[in-house]
């Protein structure tokens, strides 16, 4: 930072901004960007709790593609499948008065009397016919994570687009998008994959993932439109048409970048509720079918074993919820990083540590 | 209460500020923003605070109420009629916040709020303060709408802010801030807003207001102009402190400070400047932009109906030849200067752009026109992609126009930042990195990227400072001296438009009223709306400004 000349009036221009240029000079946008994510605690580690998450259920079963029937499946390090049933072991982790299936994972170590940290043969325990529980959860957790990636995808892409053109066009072609938007919304999602799954049949995730993302960009959409709106109004956009600039240069390159707040945002909050949408449709039995399973298909199976069994509730409860609340969490970043005049908040331990410049300015 | 003190003599100083200090947080640092502030204004008397945008002026007015956001501190002391106010009860300051100590903001329109009628507005404020009857509360309302002269008191009474004119808002601002009879009334830059014809009839309005209220009034702002007539003291700022402070006659005839000669250097004057001549080799060549006859409508849009901003408009630009065209807010200008670069079209009449007739154009010939052509918008911090490096934002008209690439486009940037006096090492910055002063100098750069025979320049410095504005002029003086494109400048102040313009036009509600080189128009104007308009220009000389407004006045 340069030194002011106090003797007045040597450049009037010059230190208006200094204060908020302090900590940007010489970066690009991307660099601020990240900058600006990885200084956000709660994003950072909801994106490192996520990846975690992801890494270790795709390893732990291995994958499975292709029908139920007749699956390709690449081998995972856990020593069980969904498919496998161990009722010796079931009996085995027995707990409580004979209730079969109890976690053997302790994590209270010996001397805070417990029985020593363990992770044991059926760590999340097993069902009532013996199947392995961490199985069934991590494969569960597989595909509602697929679900939600492409759930959260579709309906970016669609949203964004449909929302860009209605409201850069305007006139129309806005009419005509929003009519049909409205006519998406008042379509109820779950009904038609209720009505879908009961005349098809199981026809497994990733259909039901593009059916729920088909119906899920509405919202966006008219986020986006309204964003459009208001940003082609702007001066700079008229500049970007007399330097010659093509209406697909201008929605792009120009109006886009400055709708991303908007579009992340409702991008995660789709990302998340999808999750929680295939539950919904698995818990009324029109998803994922047994004996494949999702973390909501657990959930609605074992919903009346509550009282007797609580962690076969538990374990698929937890997962979806944090997965969830990861995704917002790093939604949540983002849209901090990207608007550049976004600062935070401060707090009284900031403002007592702060530096005084005993009446001078930088 | 209603009946204040102002007899004995200790209740004459309506506010003492010592050692007043406002810093703000700014990451981990305190960035100080008033510095060490000792100042005082009398019942009666008039206070002007003058600095540029970033001096901490407005931020020592809203400090001595505690208006600032969470992250300012504020030490000191500020006594108003002899209570201290840093470190009082919230209570206390809510008592005194619009009761003794009113506030008249710069925008009118968002400090209004826009779902409530005037009145209401008004109204609330009166049975805040007071025991007040809504039918009272009515009388007092209308009484005060009577006193800011606002035309047809009991029928704007029920009138929305956005039914209102901005001269009319800022009035019916002024009502609300003074329903309580203040002792203070600060006015944060009250006509920086408003057309010159308007402003001078706000400065009007505050005189006689000061005069029949005897309330003290601390005014802010940024032009010397604005001040001269007005003030009893004045306090000069710069980055926070106090570079002059003294009595109106000593600030203007004997300023002492480098900074307040600049300041009041800065203010343009009519007339200042010797004639320009255009240069002979340009005489004679055909116009670059000649409109005839041209009528401009915005289309009906629901209920709406269309609306006709450009009546019946002629008007020819030749080669190197800058042409003012003046008028206030909503007389056309704008439009005008948008038809003539192709983004708004014609509903009658010719446009012919660079020898091309672009009355019905297609796109292909827009494309081509629009290599030949620059616009220098209004709004600095709308003007430029808030995503973009400004880098990118200049380079764009050369990079989709084919002309530059790569190595070279990069070249040819740093080339038109250096043109416009930016250092290179910002094209990798962001607008909100840059100040007001240095958008528009990107907006230039751009415009000017091309090197295009006709500029528009819309109120280019309508968003600036004054003396900011003195430099940009400058600017663009030398550029179109060195490069002798063609200019139409629009412009609201007759004053800065005389300091460029080979030939001014005038404007009014959509038709052109009066063109003529400089001096025809300046010196012998034929219409009463141009004469008006030329004494409405602020002069930083306080005995010129008297005469001129007895002048004014004694003409209505």
């Amino acid at each position: 930072m340069s030194n002011v000349n106090q003797a007045a009036g040597s450049n009037p221009e010059k230190n208006e901004n200094e204060i908020q240029s302090r900590d940007t000079v010489g970066l690009t946008q991307k660099q601020i960007i990240v900058k600006r994510f990885v200084k956000h605690k709660a994003a950072m580690g909801s994106l490192f709790g996520l990846i975690f998450i992801f890494i270790f259920v795709f390893t732990a079963t291995g994958l499975q593609f292709g029908n139920s029937q007749n699956p390709t499946t690449v081998p995972g390090w856990w020593k069980f499948k969904i498919t496998d049933i161990d009722p010796e072991g079931a009996i085995a982790a027995s707990c409580n008065g004979g209730v079969t299936g109890c976690p053997t994972l302790d994590l209270a170590p010996s001397f805070l009397d417990g029985d020593g940290i363990r992770i044991g043969a059926h760590p999340f325990g097993t069902d009532i016919i013996g199947t392995d529980y961490f199985a069934l959860v991590v494969r569960g957790a597989q595909q509602s994570i697929l679900v939600m990636l492409i759930v959260g995808f579709l309906g970016i892409v669609l949203g964004t687009t449909i929302g860009a053109i209605a409201g850069f066009y305007g006139g129309l072609i806005d009419a005509v998008l929003m009519r049909l938007t409205d006519m998406f919304l008042v379509t109820p999602t779950l009904i038609i994959g209720s009505v879908i799954g009961y005349r098809f049949g199981n026809f497994g995730v990733i259909p039901l993932a593009l059916l729920l993302g088909f119906f899920a960009w509405m919202g966006l959409a008219r986020f986006v439109r309204t964003e459009f709106l208001t940003l082609r109004e702007r001066e700079f956009v008229d500049a970007a048409r007399v330097a010659g600039a093509s209406d697909r240069r201008i929605i792009f390159k120009h109006i886009l970048p400055n709708a991303m707040g908007i579009i992340i945002v409702s991008g995660t909050l789709l990302a998340s509720g999808a999750i929680l949408a295939e539950s919904a449709l698995s818990y009324l039995g029109f998803g994922v079918k047994p004996p494949d399973v999702s973390l909501g298909l657990l959930i609605s199976q074992y919903q009346d074993s509550f009282s007797i069994s609580p962690w076969l509730f538990w374990w698929p409860g937890t997962l979806i919820v944090s997965i969830a609340l990861f995704v917002n969490f790093i939604g949540d970043g983002l849209r901090d990083a990207f608007d550049p005049r976004q600062r935070r908040h401060i707090s009284f331990k900031d403002r007592r540590n702060a530096k005084e410049l005993n009446g001078k300015r930088p | 209460m209603t009946q204040k003190d102002h007899g004995t003599e200790e209740s004459k100083i309506v506010l003492q500020v010592a050692n007043y200090n406002v810093d703000f947080w700014v990451e981990g640092v305190w960035y100080p923003a008033a510095i060490d502030m000792n100042f005082q204004v009398e019942a009666g008397k008039v206070l002007a605070i003058v600095g540029e945008s970033g001096s901490g002026k407005s931020t020592t007015a809203m400090g001595l109420m505690d208006l600032l956001a969470t992250n300012a501190r504020v030490s000191g002391s500020v006594i108003v009629r002899g209570q201290e106010m840093i470190g009082a009860k919230k209570s206390q300051l809510r008592k005194f916040r619009g009761r003794e100590v009113a506030y008249i903001f710069q925008e009118p329109m968002t400090a209004l709020n826009p779902v409530y009628t005037i009145g209401f507005q008004i109204v609330e404020t009166l049975r805040t303060h007071f025991d007040m009857g809504p039918n009272e509360a009515k009388t007092r309302a209308i009484e005060l709408l009577t006193m800011v002269e606002i035309p047809t008191p009991e029928a704007s009474f029920n009138k929305y802010p956005h039914q209102l004119s901005g001269g009319q808002r800022q009035r019916a601002m002024i009502a609300q801030s003074l329903a309580c009879d203040p002792g203070l009334l600060v006015a944060d830059e009250p006509t920086t807003a408003l057309d010159v014809t308007v402003q001078a009839e706000i400065l009007d309005l505050i005189r006689n207001l000061r005069d029949k209220l005897n309330s003290a009034i601390l005014l802010i702002t940024h032009d010397m102009g604005v001040v001269a007539d007005l003030s009893d003291d004045i306090l000069v700022m710069k980055d926070g402190n106090t570079v002059e402070y003294g009595t109106a006659d000593q600030v203007f005839n004997r300023p002492q400070h480098p900074y307040t000669k600049e300041l009041l250097a800065a203010v343009p004057k009519l007339g200042s400047v010797a004639v320009r001549e255009l240069s002979p080799e340009l005489v004679g060549q055909p116009a670059v932009l000649k409109l005839e006859n041209v009528s401009i409508e915005y289309p009906k849009s629901g209920r709406i109906p269309a609306f006709r901003a450009v009546t019946d408009f002629s008007l020819e630009i030749f080669p190197g030849e800058i042409v003012g065209l003046v008028g206030e807010s909503g007389s056309g200008k704008t439009t005008v200067g948008r038809a003539a670069i192709g983004l708004l079209p014609t509903v009658e009449g010719k446009i012919e752009i660079v020898g091309r007739d672009m009355t019905k154009p297609t796109p292909q010939e827009l494309r081509e026109i629009r290599r030949h052509t620059g616009i220098v918008f209004q709004d600095p911090v709308s003007s430029l992609n808030p995503r973009l490096p400004i880098g990118e934002s200049i380079g764009e008209p050369l990079f989709l126009s084919g002309d530059a690439k790569g190595a070279e486009l990069d070249k040819r940037v740093e080339d038109l930042l250096d043109s416009v006096e930016l250092p290179r090492s910002y094209r990798n910055r962001y607008p909100h990195e840059l100040s007001g002063g240095q958008r528009q100098r990107v907006g230039i750069a751009r415009a000017l990227a091309l090197t295009p025979d006709l500029l528009i320049a819309d109120e280019p410095t309508s968003a600036l400072d004054v003396s900011v504005q003195a430099r940009f002029l400058d600017l663009l003086q030398e550029l179109q001296d060195k490069l002798k494109f063609a200019c139409l400048f629009i412009s609201h102040d007759l004053a800065v438009v005389d300091i460029l313009s080979h030939r001014i036009a005038v404007m009014q509600n959509g038709r052109l009223i009066e063109v003529g080189s400089r001096d025809q128009i300046l010196k012998s104007p034929r219409e009463d709306y141009t004469k008006r308009l030329i004494s409405s220009v602020p002069v930083p000389d306080p005995a010129e400004q008297r005469l001129r407004r007895e002048a004014r006045l004694a003409g209505k």
